[in-house]
């Protein structure tokens, strides 16, 4: 991993601070590049991700919105082959940088996968997990208490809290997806990534998860990659829409569905390819 | 003319057949309906009608005459035979057979007149390469020649029967022919119970083998008590000298099975955390390098012949253990040459790349989703395999455990060679005991008689160690295949 560290870099990433005021940047990418092997999978994507926003990753099949999305908690690091290039902060802090500890770094950028993937444990020891490995709780109590106001923020609690030692891999595909938010939010991440969060569930499990996200952004920062136009309109304060490695644009949700200043974009939102 | 010529023959008449049908069948495509089949099925339809039916016939028709052919000897046998000089009647029907097949081999002349005293007979016979028990009594010729005689005559019968039935197949095949004939669909559905009837081979015959053991086992149950057996705790046989049946030993189960569990638990607390540990090695961090050299490394060590493991256990590690702790004591060794734990340690060596693999399987199958969600809420690599990998994985595991089990239990080469022969109960690992399998094998070599209990005694053993391996088999199979279902 090549990390830049020009002045032109820092310079850039001091102005787009300044441009804003009102508007605080949580995590910024730099001439992010990734490549798995051989093959280059982002060229040099330079995207802020605003504090308390939800951020909407959107473009065709293949154009590399996971690979963006992984890069921000570092998942990239578990692919062989896989090497990423440019700056990455958070907080102002280069997450690539050797002194940054990968699992700190995690438990501060949670992140929800395409699939619900709940452990074969019980709801309680799903939600349990994270603080458990982070040493979050002093005793049972308190971990009782911070799986309750997981479940609960995750508006999982009501539907669960009469068999919470039941397994997790019991619960519908919404319920478990919603679980696997619970999950996340139980270590009290900063940001929360989503992967197609919505991609393996029903409308009505989709609308809950959506709630759901429009809540959560009141104390959390949160990136999602959707594969639905209207989805992104309707959760989104920012887009960014990627094509073929490259980022196309990124602005305003509103301006982005209305008066986007790229045609690509234009034509993938009124489905003109795809 | 032995059987097997006519068999030759029917090939034959069958392969005239097949190319007889093809040609007629291709001579058939110029007409103006289109075939139903292309010619070769036509020809391969004629092949087997020509030879299946006939081939059957050899084979049942064999075994008839062959049966019937030992019945007409042993309604010849003179009543005497039953009590004269030869114990029973079945060695003089065994000895007429031999006698019989010795004397196929003499040429006509010397058949013609043929010597009506054993002692004549011999000589000739020994020129021709045949050696016979010396018990053969002179009124068992007049019998062997008789019994040829008559099955000679049913093989020709037989083969002439057989050779005519392949002749009347062959024609209706080749006279069958036409356009619309489905020879495909008949070649295809002989393919199939072909197909099925190999498949059925291996299930036949362990239900043939079982079978036959419980036979023997309970022929063995009638002169020792099955409580004797199975809740005994002494292991002593006596000799089985031909002749002195009447001192029937103690044959306990308990020591030898003792022996064997004993064994078998220490060989998988070698096995298991090493090769476990080894396969989560292999399945979470080897590099795809690493593991394209391990993985074929490890699996090499299960190519390795048990046997040879045993000897590495003899002759090395064996004394080695004995010296070393006449060392450590200076003086008198705590660990036996042969000993419980050389044993089971070696048999943990080579049982580590059957758990490994078996694991790494299951490992490997654990979802990837699972281990991400894990990292992705900044678990660490080894929180990852201990907290979610290796739970999900557990029911998996234990079944391979039960695979492992029951392998250490049916292993015999390495116990036979460093386990001892002594039944025994200890605790002390350090001292010599054996298992189920040494005293099968102890109980079946040397000379011996196929009905005193002492032989008997193996098969009554051997269907214990089948019955307990087949069992811990369907359990590991049962739970492999739950814990399969709970990712499909
Ligand atoms: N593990 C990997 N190894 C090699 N190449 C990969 C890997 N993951 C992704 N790629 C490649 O990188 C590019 C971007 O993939 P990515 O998964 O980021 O796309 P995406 O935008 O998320 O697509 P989708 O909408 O289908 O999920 C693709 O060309 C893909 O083939
Ligand atoms: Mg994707």
């Amino acid at each position: 991993m090549n990390l830049m560290t020009d002045t032109k870099l820092q310079q850039a990433l001091e102005t787009s601070v300044d441009d804003k005021t009102d508007e605080l940047i949580k995590m910024q990418g730099r001439k992010v590049t990734v490549h798995y092997g051989y093959k280059q999978a982002l060229f040099d994507i330079d995207l802020d991700i605003r504090e308390n926003q939800v951020t909407a990753l959107i473009g065709p099949s293949g154009c590399g919105k996971s690979t963006f999305l992984r890069c921000l908690n570092r998942m990239n690091d578990t692919i062989a082959g896989a090497k990423v290039g440019g700056m990455i902060t958070l907080d102002s802090e280069n997450i690539y940088d050797p002194r940054i500890d990968v699992v700190e770094l995690r438990a501060r950028v949670g992140m929800v996968f395409q699939k619900p993937n709940p452990f074969p444990k019980s709801i309680f020891e799903n939600v349990a997990y994270g603080p458990r490995i982070h040493g979050l709780a002093r005793n049972k109590a308190d971990l009782q208490a911070i799986v309750e106001s997981s479940l609960k923020k995750a508006a999982l609690w009501n539907e669960v809290k009469d068999r919470i030692h039941e397994p997790g891999t019991g619960l519908s595909g919404g319920q478990q997806q919603r679980l696997c938010i619970a999950r996340a939010i139980a270590v009290s991440p900063e940001v929360i990534l989503m992967d197609e969060p919505c991609s393996a569930l029903d409308p009505i499990a989709t609308a809950k998860v959506e709630e759901l996200i429009d809540e959560l952004k009141q104390n959390y920062t949160i990136v999602i990659v959707t594969h639905s136009m209207q989805q992104a309109a309707r959760v989104s304060q920012r887009t960014a829409m990627f094509h073929l490695g490259y980022l196309v644009e990124e602005g305003p949700t509103e301006k982005m569905f209305t008066n986007p200043d790229d045609k690509r974009t234009q034509d993938y939102i009124t489905g003109r390819f795809g | 003319m032995p059987m097997i010529y006519y068999v030759i023959l029917v090939i034959s008449i069958g392969i005239v057949a097949l190319v007889i049908a093809r040609r007629r069948a291709a001579l058939q495509i110029q007409g103006a309906v289109k075939q139903h089949s292309r010619p070769h099925y036509h020809g391969w339809w004629a092949f087997l009608l020509a030879t299946v039916p006939a081939i059957l016939l050899i084979i049942v028709w064999s075994i008839g005459s062959s049966i019937y052919v030992e019945r007409r000897i042993d309604a010849q046998l003179p009543q005497q035979a039953a009590d004269g000089p030869i114990a029973s009647r079945s060695l003089a029907l065994s000895l007429v057979g031999r006698l019989a097949d010795a004397l196929h081999r003499l040429d006509a002349e010397t058949l013609a007149n043929l010597p009506s005293s054993f002692e004549e007979l011999r000589p000739k016979l020994a020129e021709k390469g045949v050696a016979l028990a010396p018990d053969t009594q002179d009124y068992m010729i007049p019998i062997a020649v008789e019994a040829n005689r008559t099955g000679d005559a049913l093989q020709m019968t037989g083969g002439v029967l057989a050779l005519l039935l392949s002749i009347a197949g062959a024609a209706y095949g080749i006279r069958s022919i036409q356009p619309r004939a489905r020879a495909r669909n008949n070649v295809e559905r002989v393919v199939r119970w072909g197909l099925l009837a190999s498949s059925m081979i291996a299930i036949l015959t362990t239900i043939g083998i079982v079978l036959s053991m419980l036979f023997e086992t309970f022929y063995f149950f009638s002169s020792v008590s099955p409580l004797d057996f199975f809740f005994g705790t002494v292991w002593d046989p006596r000799f089985a000298a031909a002749g002195a049946t009447d001192s029937v030993g103690q044959f306990g189960l308990i020591p030898l099975l003792a022996g064997t569990l004993y064994i078998a638990f220490i060989a998988l607390l070698v096995a298991v955390p090493i090769g476990l540990m080894s396969a989560v090695y292999m399945a979470e961090y080897a590099s795809p390098h690493v593991r394209s050299i391990v993985k074929p490394a490890l699996e090499l060590l299960a190519g390795i012949p048990t046997i040879v493991y045993g000897i590495f256990a003899l002759v090395t590690l064996g004394p080695f253990l004995r010296d070393l702790s006449a060392a450590l004591t200076g003086g008198s060794p705590f660990i036996q040459a042969q000993s419980i734990f050389t044993a089971g340690f070696v048999m943990g060596i080579m049982l580590i790349p059957v758990v490994s693999s078996l694991s790494d399987d299951i490992i490997t199958a654990v979802p990837r989703a699972l281990r991400d969600g894990s990292l992705g809420l900044g678990a660490t690599r080894s929180e990852t395999i201990k907290r979610v990998v290796l739970p999900a994985a557990l029911p998996g595991i234990v079944g391979a455990i039960l695979l492992t089990a029951s392998r250490a239990i049916g292993e015999t080469m390495i116990v036979v060679l460093a386990a001892g022969v002594a039944a025994r109960l200890t605790l002390n690992p350090f001292e010599a005991m054996t298992t189920i399998t040494v005293k099968i094998v102890n109980q079946l070599t040397g000379d011996l008689e196929f009905n005193s209990p002492q032989t008997l005694v193996a098969f009554a053993l051997g269907i214990t160690l089948f019955a307990v391996t087949l069992l811990m088999n369907i359990v590991a199979l049962y739970i492999v295949r739950k814990y399969r279902e709970q990712y499909e």
